[in-house]
């Protein structure tokens, strides 16, 4: 940490302090930009959705407990089960990680904040509303009724009457805008806006795991648009892109749909792969071996995952041959998976574990993840998939992929920057009892459906006949459900206990490798009073045991007296120009409304997006109306 | 933070509270698998309310009105519309043998109550009687959609288009046509 | 760190899982056809080639976290030639396992598939029933019944898969693997039954609120014993011997029952609801809800949307003396 023990540089603080500072009160929590700020709310509301989907699976797994039970009609049981899964996919996983990353980013690579940060901003009120809407349509009985993955003509307007599938339909549209804006800011964030000196080679794995991961959801969430787009035009004008008597197909959807519905397991997972490299880093005091071999398996899996969707497809008749392919596609991926475990191990091996609660996790995350990769490699099997799919055997594999391979490494990064989040630490002790709760009532929860997707099980039934052999396992998985939501309050207790301390976080408390430990915590406005220059890959540590580098080179230049940002080269990260970053603005949520009120106009109206369209216009001409004062960018000396 | 998050939270809690109100001043959406007990007196006897031309005034039925509104039901009727072979006479609501149902001209009038007392009783010159044939429930259903082949539903409620061969345009895109006094061929009935 | 207790912990409970029984009507785990068995040979293979590689990946993770640390030399930087031979190796270790699953996947996928078929079967699904047609070159051997399949030992049926309505999926696990029925489309499986019995099979995609009573009753007979079924399926409905029963035909063919049923050699031909000739020779009513047994079909005929909400059949309004009536007609129609 550079000192700062005169009166100059006491100046220089104050200065930028003001200058980066909110305005007090209501109006700066509105208008605020501050990726920071919009990203704990990010996190806050993400892991609310996240808890209310837990607990329409608590009301799931009660139904299932005993056969014949009665607690949830079917009715209600089918649009518990699409909102578990569409709230769980859509409003938790995809936009929880790029929460994270939304407020790690920026520090990891030394940023005075995000690329774009009114889209930001934005983008946190357009995923709000979408949330407050489908929870909205939920209570009022208009919930979405035929799974998270919408098949047609379940989910057509022959089937499907009245409003339920527009507002799910409309909900993904929701997501898709608020995930594609910040897949855009942390692309460009992470390509020009690093730290000089920190070329693409120097940068920390969760940085890269992010820059996949949102190129990932430029491409696959195209898909999704249009598929969910083409099932409301069917719906409310009467297109026939879902009708086979008229030139349509169903298949269509499930192609659409899978296209980005694969990828979207990765977008999910992607980021998680990253936080397990910066715990295992972190606290093994070593830098990750094999840097390249971990970075060429991510982009290796970015690619391969759009690859193989028609592994989904299996039972629905499409050529052999061609299956054989995709079967080999899926198999593929688990070679960078491979790769990336051997490196993990290999880290921990050579480096000297200390078993804190991020590591415990990270542990739990091999035991599951691995687990659910090995059924994974299973139903990419032709034969073997048409047994298993579409039963309990896969409801069991995705979850341990996505619950272990993504929510656990998740709680685990939340453990470690909590400190660096909220400027507290959170509970050692309660966090152990979470993760053996979490992992024992995980493993009690879903290891038994393997074993009835096997003897028969299908998946979203809303209650079964007993005398089929499943009544034993069903009830011992409804008991594990309550372990895991115990485990669950447990992380909310903790964070509840921290958040009554007063915050006295040291800067780092952990010995991290990266940037984001070099300043307070939580970091000030302005993020670093000077910008860092990177030598290595972890500028932090002097050596490879992890010796805290004392002195860090910076950089001058930047202006303080207005919002300033050093832009430089793609690659090699070169300072460039200097960039003008927006004051706070309460157009962004203006927008946000307006387009909210044309989203759902069009649920009614085809004219509602025409006449919608109007005040969103109106919003967006004048949050870009352009400033004279502010050149936007400006060539360094 | 914590006092930021005081104000987090107090802002969510008004959201939540604006939310929950909202909710509040809306109708749940009902889907109704059985029929609904039958009020007292709705069985009375259609004797006297069969004949051509102007209508008898009729209180309309809250029976009828809760089928009207109800996306759930008129979905139903749009099916067992095309199960029940409707469109052998009516051909997709078009009209052919029997008359039209998506125009203003009603022989035998055009409200709900109407064209289930039509379904279920016939009427002359080709349509047939369906009571027996039919559940109360059916007929409800089918008078329903019957009346949104004419636009005369909610459009939240009425359905667009159907799986199959498209042969009319989506009952969510037409305009409402409410009925007229009488449908002027009905004046010169063809011979029997 | 107890690696090693949860490593004991996985194992006990796989030990436990491999004893339990895994029998039961609808087991993938108790193959019965020829198909089936393809499909658990790769199952055996890749159960326990996974489950050594998870334990190899778990070994390896708890010597990382135990493994003696006294020296502090500087080791296992990204340079360290041992480690990077060893990523090597693993990778080569990981493409030959898969290499290997891809090609055993695929010879096993074709042998499920295709065949010379001795007996044509079409099922059409609907929300939320199997109809299920006999198919012959001579029209007049065809016959249309539901939610059961009668297949002989031995002989390789070919059973075509239509939908009705949306997407439903054709599985019976102890005779082999799933296969959509998707509208428009036209999809197949063969099945070679190699031992008599009877299982179950059920949908497996999700069609709406019914999805979890969709059920399909699936027997194997000596060929004999098919051939002497099929034809006794030919024969229309036996006529009512009982007074009630006669007052029960009646009741059926003048409600609306007969609006959606057909019962062959009467007046009721209704094509929406399943053929009711010969109900009473079926195991189950309503596609595996409830045995066809009097009480049973009592409650579901007075009241099927209390028994199967949402189901497409409505309550029909009929006297009790009526009820009692059409319940013992159906009972009468093996």
């Amino acid at each position: 940490m550079t000192r700062y023990d005169d009166a100059a540089r006491r100046r220089h603080l104050a200065e930028l302090e003001r200058v980066w500072a909110d305005p007090p009160g209501l109006r700066g929590w509105l208008t605020t930009v501050d990726h920071k700020r919009v990203a704990r709310r990010y996190i806050v509301t993400a892991l609310v959705f996240f808890v209310l989907a837990g607990v329409l699976a608590l009301a799931m797994r009660t139904q299932l407990a005993v056969p014949e039970n009665t607690v949830l009609g079917p009715d209600l049981y089918n649009q518990v089960f699409s909102m578990h899964g569409s709230v769980m996919m859509f409003l938790f996983a995809v936009p929880v990680m790029e929460a994270v990353a939304i407020y790690m980013v920026p520090l990891m690579v030394g940023a005075r904040n995000i690329a774009f940060p009114r889209l930001n901003a934005f983008s946190y009120w357009v995923y709000l509303f979408g949330g407050l809407l489908i929870f909205a349509a939920f209570a009022l009985n208009i919930g979405p009724e035929a799974g998270w993955t919408g098949y047609t003509p379940l989910s057509g307007p022959d089937f499907s009457p009245g409003k339920r599938t527009d507002f799910w339909a409309q909900m993904i549209t929701f997501t898709e805008v608020a995930a594609l804006a910040v897949a855009v800011e942390l692309v460009a964030t992470i390509m020009i806006m690093r730290a000089p000196g920190m070329t693409l080679a120097r940068m920390p794995l969760f940085v890269w795991s992010m820059l996949v991961t949102s190129l990932m959801v430029i491409f696959a969430m195209p898909a999704v648009m249009l598929s969910s787009t083409f099932l409301i035009t069917d719906r409310l004008i009467g297109t026939q892109f879902y009708n086979p008597a008229e030139g349509g197909d169903h298949l269509l959807w499930q192609h659409l749909f899978w296209f980005f519905g694969h990828p979207e397991v990765y977008i999910i997972f992607m980021p998680a792969l990253g936080m397990i490299s910066a715990i295992v880093e972190t606290y093994c005091r070593r830098p990750v071996f094999g840097y390249t071999p971990m970075v060429l398996a991510l982009v290796a899996t970015g690619f391969l995952s759009f690859g193989l969707w028609v592994h989904h497809m299996f039972a629905t008749g499409l050529p052999p041959m061609g299956n054989s392919f995709y079967t080999a596609a899926s198999m593929l991926i688990a070679v960078p998976s491979g790769i990336q475990v051997f490196c993990w191990i290999a880290t921990i091996a050579t480096g000297k574990p200390r078993l804190e609660v991020p590591l415990l996790f990270v542990l739990g995350f091999f035991a599951l993840f691995v687990l659910g990769g090995m059924t994974g490699v299973m139903v990419a099997s032709v034969p073997l998939d048409l047994q298993v799919h579409d039963t309990y055997f896969v409801v069991a594999h995705f979850h341990y992929v996505l619950i272990g391979g993504a929510v656990f490494p998740l709680f685990g990064a939340l453990y470690m920057w909590f400190p660096k989040i909220a400027g507290r630490l959170l509970d050692d002790r309660l966090g152990r009892w979470q993760f053996w709760l979490l992992f024992i009532g995980f493993n009690v929860t879903f290891f038994p459906m393997h074993y009835l997707g096997l003897i028969g099980m299908p998946r979203r039934v809303y209650t079964y006949p007993t005398g089929l052999g499943w009544d034993t396992w069903n009830l011992l998985s409804s008991a594990g459900a309550y372990l895991v939501a115990l485990g669950a309050l447990l992380f909310v207790v903790n964070v509840a206990r921290a958040l009554r301390r007063p915050a006295d976080a040291p800067d780092d408390p952990w010995g991290g490798p990266d940037l984001s430990w070099a300043t307070s915590s939580p970091p000030p406005a302005y993020e670093f009073a000077h910008v860092h220059e990177v030598r290595t890959r972890t500028p932090l540590w002097a050596g490879p045991d992890g010796e805290p580098q004392l002195e860090l080179p910076v950089l001058h230049g930047l202006r303080t007296d207005r919002r300033e940002a050093l832009l430089t080269t793609p690659i090699d990260a070169v300072p460039e120009c200097r960039w003008a970053m927006p004051d706070p603005s309460i157009w962004p949520l203006l927008a946000a409304l307006s387009l909210t009120v044309a989203f759902v106009w069009s649920i009614f109206d085809p004219w509602g997006v025409v006449w919608g369209s109007i005040p969103v216009g109106v919003a967006l001409i004048v949050w870009f109306w352009p400033k004279k004062s502010e050149p936007s960018l400006q060539a360094t000396e | 933070m914590s006092s930021r998050c005081l104000r987090a939270s107090v802002g969510a809690t008004v959201v939540a509270a604006l939310l929950a109100c909202g909710v509040a001043g809306c109708d749940r959406e009902r889907r109704e698998y059985r029929a609904a007990p039958a009020a007292p007196g709705s069985e009375r006897p259609r004797l006297t309310d069969l004949q051509p031309g102007g209508t008898l005034a009729q209180a309309p039925s809250a029976t009828g009105a809760r089928y009207e509104g109800n996306a759930y039901h008129i979905n139903q009727g749009s099916r067992w519309f095309r199960s029940f072979n409707c469109n052998g006479c009516h051909g997709n609501g078009g009209g052919s043998m029997g008359p039209a149902l998506m125009d203003d001209q009603w022989r035998y009038g055009g409200t709900i109550d109407q064209i289930h007392a039509t379904i279920l009783d016939g009427r002359p010159n080709g349509m047939p009687s369906w009571r027996g044939k039919l559940t109360d429930q059916q007929a409800w259903e089918l008078a329903a959609y019957v009346r949104a082949l004419s636009g005369n539903v909610s459009k939240a409620a009425a359905p667009s288009r159907r799986e199959g061969m498209a042969a009319t345009p989506p009952l969510t895109r037409i305009k409402p046509q409410p009925p007229q006094s009488s449908d002027p061929s009905a004046q010169n009935p063809p011979p029997p | 760190m107890n690696t090693p207790a949860r490593l004991r912990a996985w194992l006990f409970t796989g030990a436990v899982l491999a004893l339990a029984a895994c029998d039961g009507p609808q087991s993938a785990l108790l193959p019965r056809a020829e198909q089936a068995e393809a499909i658990d040979r790769v199952w055996r293979v890749m159960l326990w080639t996974c489950t050594a590689l998870y334990i190899v990946v778990l070994l390896a993770l708890a010597y990382a976290m135990l493994r003696r640390r006294a020296d502090r030399r500087r080791e296992g930087i990204a340079s360290d030639p041992l480690l990077r031979k060893t990523l090597a190796a693993w990778v080569v270790v990981i493409v030959a396992f898969l290499t290997a699953f891809v090609a055993l996947s695929y010879a096993e996928d074709r042998r499920i598939r295709g065949g010379e078929p001795d007996l044509e079967v079409r099922i059409t699904a609907k929300q939320w029933w199997w109809q299920v047609e006999y198919l012959d070159a001579d029209p007049s051997r065809q016959f249309t019944t539901a939610n059961e399949l009668h297949l002989p030992r031995d002989r390789t049926a070919r059973i075509e898969l239509r939908a009705g309505d949306v997407i439903h999926s054709y599985w019976v696990p102890a005779l082999g693997g799933k296969e959509d029925l998707i509208p428009g489309r036209t999809n197949a499986v063969w099945v070679t039954p190699r031992e008599n019995g009877t299982w179950r099979g059920q949908c497996a995609e999700f069609c709406g609120l019914q999805h979890a009573h969709m059920a399909l009753d699936v027997f194997v007979h000596d060929v004999g014993f098919f051939e002497r079924w099929r034809d006794t399926q030919l024969y229309p409905a036996r006529l009512p011997e009982t007074a009630t029963a006669r007052r029960g035909k009646a009741v059926f063919e003048q409600h609306a029952c007969a609006t959606c049923h057909t019962v062959r050699g009467t007046t009721a031909g209704g094509r929406l609801g399943p053929d009711l000739t010969h109900f009473a020779s079926r195991r189950h009513l309503a596609a595996g809800l409830l045995p066809v047994e009097s009480p049973h079909l009592l409650a579901w005929i007075e009241d099927p949307q209390r028994l199967k909400p949402g189901a497409q059949m409505p309550a029909v309004p009929l006297a009790p003396q009526d009820l009692l009536a059409v319940n013992e007609y159906l009972l009468g129609l093996r």
